[in-house]
């Protein structure tokens, strides 16, 4: 049987969505006899390949190489799933967006508040500019559907794995929807 | 007199000056609220318990629709529905909702909503207000960040503490709740700190001071115990008799 071709990418989040995804446990061995795990910030491959199969997505659009990175993902990828709340709300990465461009919150970090640092971390190609707005992923490509939750519980991703590695797109509902938990 | 109604193509009987809410929930007829509240006068304002009135092409709000002979009306059509799945989206669109970081977390009545109508994404842009925080109380917090503006709180100090503290200021997409004259909270002299607001706030936008990310329970049911107690001279409450 031919396995699926499972990618999970990791944009501005905190990678609870990822624990949470090892959290899985034994689980992890079933979904490995039915998908292959081919791009992870957990699996060794530095370029997002083509012919994806599913993309789970954690985190909101906020940099630069973000921006790039989903773009290529979408491209590259049948369906992309936005995979816990900060891609599908912004969430707390977004908690910025009310302040506006992000500059005097970057000076107040790292040059009122710290005397380690000698300006603003910028280092081109190295540090990505943040982006004067967070976005969700839906914002910025099509989306094929939701998992929330901050972070989606194992039980929630598996819910959500189950169709998918079948070919199904998930229909999540009830509490598996719940913003901001995980059951 | 009883009245003659009919929802959803059932047949039933209701008293004069009774509300289609009122009926509904009576019969079992499930209506998803935000800005209602047992206890309090009726607001009309959150349009989540709009209906189809037969022969007429306007939605009315169930909570303020007193019942009249004939009535008919339709209370989960595909429109309404749809209608309601896109209020509770541009909820979430207007203000700074973030779950994951809230004190009513799990115990919010806009998170089940969300629920409830299958909201799992929202199809609107998120505005991203800047709101204030006020925390010049000594015991309470107001983060207008999650308010819905349901009105809950003004309702609640005028009608039940009879303070009037609170009030809603500002138009469309300015509207905000105030204390007193605009001022911070904390030298609000009109309040009372007696939590009637905290109480009755169905999202995290009123809470008490300390706690933290998904503790603060809101107790709504206390203006449904203290309205009823007045009218019925009866201070007991209701479980304990």
């Amino acid at each position: 049987m031919s396995r699926i071709k499972l990618a999970t990418v990791w944009l501005g989040g905190c990678a609870g969505c990822h624990m949470s995804f090892l959290d899985l446990d034994e689980w992890l061995f079933e979904l490995a006899k039915v998908a292959e795990l081919v791009f992870s910030p957990i699996a060794d491959a530095k370029v997002f390949p083509e012919g994806v199969d599913v993309a789970l997505v954690e985190g909101a659009v906020a940099n630069e190489d973000n921006l790039e990175l989903i773009k290529k993902v979408r491209e590259r990828s049948k369906w992309v799933i936005s995979f816990g709340d900060c891609a599908v709300t912004g969430n707390v990465t977004a908690l910025r967006n009310p302040l506006g461009d992000p500059t005097p919150m970057l000076k107040r970090i790292y040059l009122a508040a710290n005397v380690v640092t000698e300006g603003v971390p910028s280092e081109k190609g190295i540090v990505p500019a943040l982006l004067p707005r967070v976005m969700p992923v839906h914002e910025v490509i099509k989306v094929d559907a939701f998992l929330t939750g901050c972070p989606p519980s194992a039980a929630r991703i598996q819910a959500a794995l189950e169709p998918l590695v079948k070919g199904e797109l998930p229909k999540l509902e009830g509490e598996h929807i719940r913003f901001g938990q995980g059951a | 007199m009883p009245i003659n109604l009919n929802i959803n193509e059932q047949n039933l009987k209701a008293q004069e000056g009774e509300t289609l809410l009122t009926v509904a929930r009576r019969e079992g007829i499930p209506l998803p609220t935000l800005c209602f509240l047992e206890g309090l006068s009726v607001a009309g304002s959150c349009r989540l318990c709009l209906v189809e009135v037969e022969g007429s092409s306007k939605l009315q709000p169930a909570c303020a629709l007193k019942v009249t002979e004939g009535l008919s009306v339709k209370t989960a059509t595909e429109r309404l529905k749809r209608y309601r799945k896109m209020i509770v989206e541009l909820l979430f669109a207007e203000g700074n909702h973030v779950c994951a970081v809230c004190v009513s977390n799990g115990n919010c009545e806009l998170q089940d909503l969300a629920v409830q109508m299958g909201v799992d994404h929202i199809r609107f842009s998120y505005q991203f207000p800047e709101r204030k925080v006020d925390l010049s109380h000594p015991l309470f917090g107001f983060d207008a960040n999650r308010c819905v503006l349901c009105t809950r709180c003004v309702r609640a100090c005028d009608e039940i503490e009879g303070a009037h503290t609170w009030d809603v200021a500002g138009r469309g997409q300015s509207a905000h709740i105030i204390s007193d004259m605009a001022q911070p909270w904390g030298s609000a002299t009109s309040c009372t700190s007696c939590s009637k607001c905290v109480a009755v706030c169905p999202v995290g936008a009123l809470f008490g001071k300390g706690v933290s990310v998904a503790e603060m329970k809101h107790q709504p049911a206390v203006v449904d115990f203290l309205a009823s107690a007045r009218r019925e001279q009866n201070w007991h409450k209701k479980e304990e008799q």
